[in-house]
């Protein structure tokens, strides 16, 4: 019935660690940090100072900055300190909330404007973990007639958009009504991979005649944008082009659920549904954590590691960043937290490229992944980028996960598209002065003509 | 750089453990003492599947040995002599390059094993051992370990072996085994069948046979003359097919370049257009293993699948043209390096189609 995406992997998903675990609640914990930039787009300005007091849902930070989030207090109590690019609070444990929250309205009495600027007063992001600032997103340039919920959740490990489809498919389906009036699409797609059955079943039995419900082949990097809109549509979203090009617009389920909350309730994002799994993590969970949670507080509360783990990671093992130590904030963007020891880390050294091409086969973007790890060796810039399409790739991993010489592909391609954007500014700056001095000579000419 | 971390804050893996079992039984209020040592910080994914070179070339190693094998029972101790020679003195000459050149050292990796395996089996039987032994050095040392080790080699290092013994030691290259005293004395003896056909024509290689069953028979099973390990169509048709099951060699390659040589053959046959035998020339020669074996070497033919297609029917295409048309009875190894030549060119202008490539950005 629809096709699948070119390339992509298999990996052993690991998914049953937390897959069967319940949405669990996790009380509010005694500190929480709020970092100031919590989504893609200008870093927020605190509005409270030390020592205030707050209440949860109140906003503590904004910007005048188009593309931006608001961040708000997820705890009541005391600003403690605003350092590091972050807000302090300490939890007065009474959790009260803000004056007027939550409360009920109907959005279909809602004009799409209204919804628009109810969802940007929540300071919604995209909660897949691309964290671009919803409102934003929902205000397309181009016509768009498809809406995709992204429930795919292709990356190993992760579960937590399962749990929310699963136990609350009424969010997110109210969610994906609101979003669909808001763009006025004809089409509204709610897309996950066929390894999630139940929650498909529960999408079902929630969503009416006006929402599909699509099954789509289990395959990694099904949840790439790019991936999930031709796997639905058909349609490809050109080279260096944006969904919208290809008349589409994707948001994560947990967004979804997120802007119901919103537009039904007037609450904004203090909190989210995240996996903490691993390996190394004594009991896997579902957690609804407040934000600003920190990793330490969370893998606590999941009975700490049963075994010194390796890595932990912020989102999966494919995508997800390595982070230093536990003290860091679980924040909008955060699907999932993962410890995981060496046996699922740990692999050989790496050698040189044997021309395989099983990168090249796996490649969802349709790139030559091997080629363009040499040419980051070599420091190739202008190759790579012109005769092998660098910035193309989404850096999914497919290409090093399926690498036998276990080569750091995307590593290198990381460290060649950093060099083209700093050739680009570096070009950009030297046509300005270029033109500056061509300017200034023009001017001198004309006074020396004057003279 | 990932141990050095680790060994700097709990040096050991007794140490690891220590941490781990000290933890163990108050895990939560302990997760302190063990977030005191860093984690491993790099870039994304942080999971690989568990394929390796090393078990890529081992698998082809085994493809290979039924093959291997069947010539040893064919021609006899000879044969099983030349290939441990072959084999020997390739993993012997790249562990001694890398060692002298101080490189880490992978001459167990299996890549040096098939490259030694390769040029005894696509040899006379009757060559000296010390003649096999040279070739080996010679793939190793001046087609692989000087261009800078494997994957970077642009010529098949088994074919450059070869192609230097062919020009260094002409006769005793197309000396041929009489096949007396071995298994299988009914074969035919002292001339390979490409041998009979280039000098004496198809009818000859027929009547060598003794009707045309027989010798599709022979050649299918093996029961005939010729280099050590190309003799078996069935053999190493398995051999093919189970690398093609797992996955390290895609179907398209062979079946391209056979069905090349198959429509060239019948094409282009002794007695006028469409008169020739594509059956006895996919069976005949090095065909079989070239096809498998060699076409499929993954460090020397293009990366992607439309530049495979095209560098398999450029070697079947060249393989026919030296076989009907050049001086040589057998073509495959001289096509395969040609075609290793054009490779980084195919590679080049040949590049997979991006996605959302065409569709302009409006």
């Amino acid at each position: 019935m629809f096709k699948l995406f070119r390339g992509g992997i298999h990996p052993h998903d690991g998914k049953e660690l937390a897959r069967d675990a319940a949405i669990e609640t996790m009380p509010a914990p005694p500190l929480v940090a709020l970092p100031l930039s919590q989504h893609i787009g200008a870093p927020c300005t605190p509005t409270v100072k030390v020592g205030e007091m707050v209440k949860r849902g109140q906003r503590i930070a904004t910007s005048q900055a188009f593309l931006h989030a608001d961040i708000h207090a997820s705890v009541s109590g005391k600003v403690k300190r605003i350092e590091n690019g972050m807000i302090y609070l300490e939890n007065d444990g009474l959790d009260a909330w803000a004056e007027g929250l939550p409360f009920t309205r109907d959005w279909q009495a809602m004009t799409p404007e209204d919804l628009l600027s109810a969802i940007e007063a929540a300071g919604i992001v995209g909660m897949g973990g691309a964290t671009f600032p919803t409102q934003v997103k929902l205000k397309p340039k181009k016509p768009v007639d498809v809406l995709i919920l992204n429930g795919a959740e292709c990356e190993p490990y992760l579960t937590a958009d399962d749990r929310l489809m699963r136990e609350e498919p009424e969010r997110v389906v109210t969610g994906a009504r609101i979003l669909a009036k808001i763009l006025g699409t004809k089409r509204s797609v709610i897309a996950l991979e066929e390894n999630k059955p139940e929650a498909a079943e529960a999408l079902r039995r929630a969503a009416g005649q006006d929402l599909e419900v699509l099954l789509l082949r289990t395959r990694y990097p099904q949840g790439a944008e790019k991936m999930l809109i031709y796997a639905v549509t058909g349609r490809e979203v050109p080279l260096g082009g944006l969904p919208m090009d290809a008349g589409a617009v994707v948001q994560n389920v947990g967004t979804a659920a997120a802007v119901a909350d919103a537009c039904c309730h007037g609450l904004p994002l203090t909190e989210r549904i995240t996996t903490v799994s691993g390996d190394a993590i004594r009991t896997p969970k579902n957690l609804r954590v407040r934000l600003g949670t920190s990793y330490r507080d969370a893998i606590d509360f999941c009975g700490g590691f049963s075994e010194q783990p390796d890595k932990v990671l912020a989102g999966g093992p494919m995508m997800g960043r390595a982070q230093e130590s536990l003290d860091v904030p679980i924040t909008k963007g955060s699907s999932g937290i993962l410890a995981l020891t060496r046996r699922i880390t740990a692999h050989g050294p790496e050698l040189h490229c044997i021309r395989c091409g099983r990168c090249v086969a796996a490649c969802p973007m349709g790139l030559v992944p091997s080629m363009l790890s040499i040419l980051g060796e070599r420091q190739d810039v202008e190759k790579a980028r012109d005769s092998y399409g660098v910035m193309n790739c989404i850096e999914c991993g497919c290409c090093t996960y399926v690498c036998p010489a276990k080569r750091n592909i995307v590593q290198y391609i990381r460290v060649t598209k950093g060099a083209v954007k700093a050739l680009a500014a570096k070009e950009k700056a030297k046509a300005a002065a270029r033109a500056a001095e061509q300017e200034k000579k023009a001017a001198g000419g004309k006074e020396a003509a004057h003279a | 750089m990932n141990e050095a971390v680790g060994e700097k804050n709990a040096p050991g893996a007794a140490a690891r453990e220590g941490v781990a079992k000290a933890q163990a039984p108050q895990a939560g209020t302990k997760a302190a003492a063990s977030a005191e040592r860093l984690f491993t910080v790099s870039s994304s994914p942080h999971i690989r599947d568990g394929e390796t070179v090393t078990h890529i070339m081992w698998q082809v190693n085994l493809a290979l040995a039924p093959a291997a094998l069947f010539a040893v029972y064919h021609f006899g101790l000879p044969a099983l002599v030349n290939m441990a020679v072959g084999a020997a003195s390739a993993i012997a000459s790249e562990y001694v390059w890398q060692r002298a050149m101080h490189q880490p050292v992978t001459a167990l990796d299996g890549s040096a094993c098939i490259t030694g395996l390769l040029i005894a089996m696509s040899m006379s039987p009757l060559l000296p051992p010390w003649m096999v032994a040279i070739g080996s050095v010679l793939a190793i040392v001046v087609a692989k370990q000087s261009m800078g080790g494997l994957g970077f080699n642009i010529f098949n290092p088994a074919h450059i072996g070869r192609a230097a013994l062919m020009v260094s030691w002409p006769v005793a290259m197309t000396t041929w085994t009489t096949l007396a005293g071995t298994a299988s004395v009914d074969a035919i003896a002292t001339a390979t069948p490409l041998n009979v056909l280039k000098m004496q024509g198809y009818d000859a290689v027929v009547s060598l046979f003794g009707g045309q069953g027989a010798m599709y028979q022979a050649m299918f099973l093996g029961n005939r003359n010729g280099s050590l390990g190309e003799t078996s169509t069935l053999l190493l048709l398995a051999g093919g097919l189970y690398l093609i099951w797992r996955g390290y060699v895609n179907w398209f390659v062979p079946a391209v370049m056979l069905a090349t040589v198959a429509v060239l053959t019948w094409v282009f046959g002794p007695a006028g257009l469409f008169t020739g035998d594509p059956l006895f020339h996919l069976m005949a020669g090095g065909l079989m293993l070239g096809a498998f074996f060699m076409a499929t070497d993954m460090v020397t033919i293009p990366m992607t699948r439309r530049g495979q297609v095209i560098f398999a029917a450029g070697a079947g295409a060249l393989t026919v043209l030296i076989r009907l048309v050049g001086g040589y009875p057998e073509g495959v190894c001289y096509a395969l390096l040609l075609m290793n030549a054009v490779t980084p060119l195919i590679d080049r202008f040949v590049k997979p189609r991006m996605f959302g490539e065409g569709g302009a950005a409006k």
